[in-house]
């Protein structure tokens, strides 16, 4: 299976094979596209603008959309597996957005093997996550809003990977971000909360900068941001400006996916309510970075710098966040460097080019059934426990909630990359792209890979050892307990929590097997993306020998530190790396100590400035007119005589300047 | 009779009209002494009128005259209006019309 | 064109007389007063609306013209006419006018704070009411006659004549240190326009001196002036063009505001009540944006393009420093009169970059911005009315107790950061688009003014709206049915801006084109062009008609 064609030629295969989105204009099932977005926006609108008198039934209304979404999704499906070749790619173009002459802004949809991939993850694990959320949200008093927000979320989701165009790309990319926003602060009585969404957004706002510069440079270059001609196009146009707009998306993907340096936001989103943490901050949205680079595959195909970029940030965030699931007790947080760090693989790969892109996008699904699951048991877990959220309080919870434990273990397995489930197939695909770029970053690349894979299941292990074996700590009152504290009573979720939890696990189970037996996933994709086998330098089997025996090994310490000693209840005193990764490897007070506090700093300078400069100048031109004004005022006394005296004078002056003007 | 001597006159009688007004603070004394500028002028006119052979200067006296008339009229009512009101006639009182 | 009905002077004829007719209505009867102010509004806009369904996208440049001898021994005329630039301006004007009145409803009642900040001391003047009414009407008046004259010195008349009405509305009614404000505001902006009167007159002499004008006299008719630009006839020495320019720019300047003649701005904000700060920013100021569009970019082709890269310069320092500087206040309506300026920045940017996107979104700027400041501002001011209070620090939690008015504020701010999907993001962007194509150092800092802007959105929407409800605000109300009838129109427009804007641009764009057309500047064309398949719809490339 390995092939030695060379990079060169995987780049003219993806031309041959995705170049341009060559696409016919959508007809018959197809034209039901604009349904895929239209029913869930529909959903968030309702539910919106009816306000309270939907309390009743929103959820129900919002659940229901989301399914329908799904089901056009799968019409769509269907419908494109009945054709071949460019049947596959459909455009619907719905109205003249904002007309400029050059510049022609269009409402359109593009529909192709990729945006089919996510049109059917996001309707499908969206559509669980709504019905997994009636129970979790079960007893919250603005659960309509919550809905309208999720519905929300899944149309701007879907319009950011069904568009047909940067700029509308660019509008799902912030809509998401508002979704995002609602969504992390959507218990906005906790100043906690909006903190953290209003960090998410200005650092999402940051990437954002970079997909706008992005979009400008498309237009100065082909005069057009359409995928078809920015794509088409991109051959021909200079490295220096393929590398820009390469390097801008890759800043937009950063914010959007929590890639280094962006990452700081990931964390802290954790203070939404869980459903969302499953859905936008595991398996959709921040995978939206992947969308990108992928979808601009020809971009980055034509800047093997911006490529190289690509993948250094992949492979940093890849550890970054890999080091901080090491070290944090709080679960979601944990599986939120996880999520950083998986995507982080993901982003690497779609750095490779076709070496990578499917893996990218495999990975991403099989990710998004996994971490899902596992968000979902996460919050199983806490629904059971009172909302507790850290894992220094649980313990031997299999006992009490069985389906969690059963669902969350089949998530663990399969992002651990445990034989023949899912993760392994995607992640060991990566782990042979990084080896195959060949040369000495892609021994680097490998590398990193494999030590990533072997802290996943280091930390992941952690995490379920911590959560659901050893003793039950969260029996004992934790120290400084309020007065009111009462022992959790951990018991099973409802079905409508576990159900979905169940479907997941499912997938995260066999997805992986299904996309790898024959290489389907690869193949439906290659039309898109391209796809090359790059340079193996060693067999497959050893590649994936190394991956086991690092998942191994990662296991095993996990084991013998978790397992076989006891957890203390309280974060014990650790060496000076651990306590580096449990504060996120200081990201936020390197943020603050770069941006934050000089920004601070500045804005109160120019308040200064403002008032005391340029304020200050006029305000002092005015005092010295005043001034000036106040003493020439004086002249006048009042005193007639002395008026007199001042004319007397002045009329002497005059007939003296007269007659010397005579005399001279 | 040498004209040039009834310019002397006007001059010194313009010159005392000055003085007057700016040194006296008595309204009326300074009104006066405006009047006596006034005719001082005149007479410079008349001379001037019969110097050079012509009535313009007579003419101009007449007008000034007239506004002179008319000045004198407003000009009393103004200084009896202050004084009913500051029981004053001096210029030096109505100090209040500044700034 | 004399003969046809003189549709715009009815249109600017209606607010005035409705300003007499408010001030006519007896002392004790408020509530007639405001209802009459009202209708006069709606008829207004229902006259506009007729104006622009009479305008043709594709008829010449200025329509529904009308002209009468007014000055006739200076050649002055009372000469009316749109293009689409001046169209959507009008509609802009007509369609926030009701709202601003509705919005101002109880904002005159009471008698004004004393200078010391005590509350409203005795009774109100007894007609009180009536003046502040009138006195808006006439500003829409003489607001509509500004976008609509194309005569210079009629538009400098009322350009400069809008100061009346406006200083007694901010130093009538309105916070604590309202005198303060009109005066500066009054001082800046006369200022402004005495240095504009001299540029006019100069303009008036030049042309005279190169015949111009009938008889010898010079002429004050813009078609005329700019046709001799065009044509070369009108051929003004350099320095003296510059000099002209300046003197118009200066007056245009402060009345936009540019970076650095802003600084009144926050402080007529501060302390007008919403409605007036409204009407200073939405509509007042945008006479400002037009007229550097209209005015100095067409009849001072060579000054504009040699002072282009200035203005830009001190446009995006607008930009980024007035989002810094809002960042950084407490007081809520002094932030959103900072964001305001960034906005301006934007407009200006978007005018001298002169390329199609920069001028077309800086159009579309004026009205987006008109709208979406209208909803911050007055939703702020419903919810400091509610209060007492403008400072940031008093509020927090207010989403908890008054979730519709934290929800519509949240739309409008998030207007205000342009979001995508609400009409703000697509004149941004093609502001900025239009600048990057031409000035791509000053268009990315600009860009950056999109980060800045969801910092001072959101850190201002955290601080009021979420966390914990705050002592002092458990029992704000909810927005009443005559607030929401006036935020929901704002949002609405927002909405329908935002997703189908292009009836305004196929307005707008002709009127750029030709604009563009007189400074001969094109759109720079792509580097790498695609070539369009047979079929799509080719578009002429450049401005130029």
């Amino acid at each position: 299976m390995i092939e030695t064609s060379s990079l060169a030629s995987g780049a003219l295969l993806a031309n041959e094979g995705g170049g341009g989105l060559h696409s016919t204009a959508a007809s018959g099932a197809f034209s039901a596209l604009w349904l895929v977005v239209g029913l869930p926006l529909l959903g968030a609108v309702l539910l919106l603008v009816g306000g309270k008198r939907t309390n009743p039934f929103g959820h129900i209304l919002a659940t229901a959309l989301a399914l329908g979404s799904f089901v056009v999704g799968v019409l769509m499906f269907v419908t494109m597996l009945d054709k071949s070749g460019p049947g596959r790619s459909v455009d619907q173009h719905l109205w003249t957005w904002a007309p400029v002459n050059e510049f022609q802004a269009d409402i359109g949809l593009h529909l192709d093997q990729l945006s089919m991939v996510f049109v059917l993850l996001i309707t499908g694990v969206g559509s669980l996550i709504h019905i997994y959320s009636i129970g979790y949200m079960a007893h919250d008093e603005n659960r309509r809003r919550f809905f309208a927000y999720l519905n929300l979320f899944v149309a701007a989701m879907l319009l950011l990977v069904l568009a047909n165009n940067y700029l509308l790309l660019y509008v799902g990319w912030e809509g998401v971000g508002l979704a995002s926003y609602l969504l992390i602060g959507f218990w906005q009585h906790k100043p906690s909360a909006a903190t953290a969404a209003k960090k998410a957004f200005i650092m999402n706002r940051v990437g954002d900068f970079g997909l706008a510069v992005a979009i400008f440079l498309m237009f100065t270059t082909f005069g057009t941001f359409s995928f078809e001609d920015v794509l088409g196009g991109s051959a021909t146009a200079s490295d220096g400006t393929m590398t820009a707009i390469g390097l801008m998306l890759l800043l937009a993907a950063c914010g959007k996916s929590a890639q280094f340096p962006l990452q700081a936001w990931l964390g802290d989103a954790m203070e939404g309510p869980t459903p969302v943490s499953a859905l936008i901050h595991a398996a959709t949205m921040v995978t939206a970075g992947v969308y990108l680079i992928t979808r601009s595959a020809e971009i980055f195909d034509a800047s093997p710098d911006a490529q190289l970029a690509v993948t250094i940030v992949g492979a940093i965030t890849v550890l970054f966040g890999a080091i901080v699931g090491c070290a944090k007790d709080d679960i979601k947080k944990a599986l939120a460097a996880s999520t950083m760090s998986q995507i982080g693989y993901m982003i690497l790969a779609a750095g490779l080019g076709p070496i990578g892109y499917a893996f990218a996008i495999m990975h991403l699904v099989t990710h998004g059934f996994f971490k899902a699951g596992l968000f979902l048991g996460a919050g199983s877990v806490m629904h059971g426990m009172n909302d507790e959220v850290d894992m220094r309080r649980y313990g031997g919870l299999r006992k009490y909630m069985p389906i969690t434990f059963v669902t969350f273990g089949l998530g663990y397995l399969a992002i651990i990359g445990f034989p023949l489930l899912s993760g392994f197939f995607s992640k060991d695909k990566i782990i042979e792209a990084a080896f195959a770029k060949g040369g000495t970053s892609g021994w680097i690349l490998g590398a990193v890979t494999l030590l990533a894979a072997g802290l996943t299941a280091y930390y992941m292990t952690r995490v379920m050892l911590m959560t659901f074996f050893g003793k039950e700590r969260w029996k004992e009152a934790p120290a400084g307990a309020p007065a009111d504290w009462h022992e959790p009573h951990p018991h099973e979720s409802p079905v409508s929590m576990t159900g979905p939890m169940i479907l997941l696990a499912f997938g995260s189970v066999f997805a992986g097997g299904l996309f790898a037996l024959n290489d389907s996933f690869v193949k439906w994709l290659t039309p898109v993306t391209g796809f090359s086998h790059g340079d193996l330098p060693m067999s497959e089997w050893a590649v994936t020998g190394m991956a086991i025996a690092m998942v191994a090994l990662g296991t095993a310490v996990a084991y013998l530190q978790y397992a076989r000693r006891e957890v203390p209840s309280v974060a014990p005193a650790a060496s000076p790396v651990t306590v580096a990764a449990r504060r996120d490897l200081y990201q936020d007070a390197i943020n603050e100590g770069l941006v934050m506090r000089p920004g601070q700093y500045l804005t109160r300078l120019l308040v200064w400035f403002d008032n005391k400069g340029v304020d200050g100048f006029v305000g002092g031109l005015a005092a010295f007119v005043g001034g000036t004004s106040a003493r020439v005022r004086r002249v006048q006394t009042g005193f007639v005589r002395t008026y007199a005296l001042s004319m007397f004078g002045g009329t002497l002056l005059v007939v003296a300047c007269t007659l010397m003007a005579r005399m001279a | 009779m040498n004209p040039v001597n009834y310019l002397y006159l006007s001059a010194l009688l313009f010159t005392i009209g000055a003085a007057g007004v700016l040194l006296r603070r008595n309204a009326i004394v300074v009104f006066m002494c405006v009047e006596l500028m006034l005719n001082a002028c005149n007479l410079a006119f008349v001379t001037f009128g019969r110097m050079h052979d012509n009535l313009d200067g007579q003419i101009i006296a007449f007008f000034t005259m007239v506004v002179a008339a008319c000045e004198v009229v407003v000009g009393l009512s103004i200084i009896i209006a202050i004084f009913r009101s500051r029981r004053s006639a001096s210029v030096d009182d109505a100090s209040l019309m500044k700034w | 064109m004399n003969g046809h009905f003189p549709w715009l002077t009815t249109l600017a004829a209606l607010p005035f007389v409705g300003g007499l007719c408010v001030a006519a209505v007896p002392a004790g009867k408020r509530r007639l007063a405001k209802n009459v102010a009202l209708l006069f509004s709606l008829l207004t806009l229902a006259v506009a609306v007729v104006v622009a369904t009479k305008f043709d996208n594709d008829g010449g440049r200025f329509q529904i013209t009308e002209s009468y001898s007014w000055i006739s021994s200076f050649g002055v005329r009372w000469s009316l006419g749109v293009d689409g630039i001046g169209l959507v301006l009008i509609l802009l004007t007509a369609v926030l006018m009701p709202l601003l009145i509705l919005a101002s409803w109880h904002d005159a009642d009471e008698a004004p704070v004393g200078a010391d900040g005590s509350a409203g001391a005795g009774r109100p003047a007894p007609r009180g009411t009536h003046a502040f009414f009138a006195l808006m009407l006439l500003v829409e008046a003489m607001v509509v006659v500004s976008f609509a004259a194309t005569d210079v010195f009629m538009f400098y008349v009322f350009f400069e004549a809008m100061l009346i009405p406006m200083y007694f509305l901010i130093g009538g009614f309105g916070g604590a240190q309202r005198s303060y404000a009109a005066v500066k505001f009054l001082l800046y902006n006369l200022l402004g326009g005495l240095v504009m009167l001299a540029a006019v007159v100069g303009l008036y002499v030049a042309t005279a001196n190169q015949g111009i004008g009938v008889d010898g006299h010079g002429t004050f008719d813009f078609v005329k002036i700019s046709q001799a630009v065009a044509t070369g006839q009108l051929d003004i020495d350099p320095t003296a063009e510059k000099a002209l320019f300046l003197g118009f720019m200066f007056a245009f300047a402060i009345k936009a505001p540019l970076w650095p003649f802003h600084t009144w701005l926050p402080d007529t904000m501060t302390e007008a009540t919403p409605g007036v700060a409204v009407l200073v920013t939405a509509m007042v100021d945008k006479v400002g944006t037009f007229a550097m569009l209209r005015f100095c970019l067409e009849i001072f082709p060579d000054a504009s393009k040699y002072f282009a890269p200035v203005v830009i310069t001190l446009a995006v320092i607008g930009i980024i420093y007035g989002a810094l500087l809002a960042v950084g206040q407490t007081d809520i309506k002094r932030l959103i009169a900072y964001t305001s300026i960034s906005h301006f920045g934007f407009i200006i940017l978007g005018i001298f970059v002169m390329t199609s996107q920069g001028q077309s979104g800086a159009t579309l700027y004026m009205v987006n911005h008109g709208f979406s400041t209208a909803a911050l501002l007055l939703i702020a001011g419903f919810l400091i009315s509610r209060r007492g209070s403008k400072t940031i620090a008093d509020f927090g939690g207010v989403q908890k107790v008054a979730p519709v008015l934290a929800g519509t504020f949240l739309v409008a701010g998030l207007a205000t950061l342009s979001m995508p999907g609400l009409a703000p993001f697509v004149s941004e962007f093609l502001v900025l688009v239009g600048a990057f194509t031409k000035y791509k150092v000053a268009a990315i800092f600009a860009t950056t003014g999109i980060v800045l802007a969801a910092l001072y959105v959101l850190v201002l929407y955290q601080r009021t709206m979420t966390g914990p409800v705050r002592p002092g605000n458990e029992k704000l109300r909810d927005l009443v049915p005559r607030e929401l009838a006036v935020v929901v129109p704002l949002i609405a427009f927002l909405l329908v801006l935002g997703v189908y804007p292009k009836p305004v641009l196929d307005a707008v764009n002709p009127a750029v084109d030709h604009t563009l057309s007189r400074v001969e500047q094109k759109d720079p064309a792509p580097t790498k062009p695609i070539e369009q398949a047979a079929g799509t719809e080719a578009h002429t490339t450049g401005g130029s008609k």
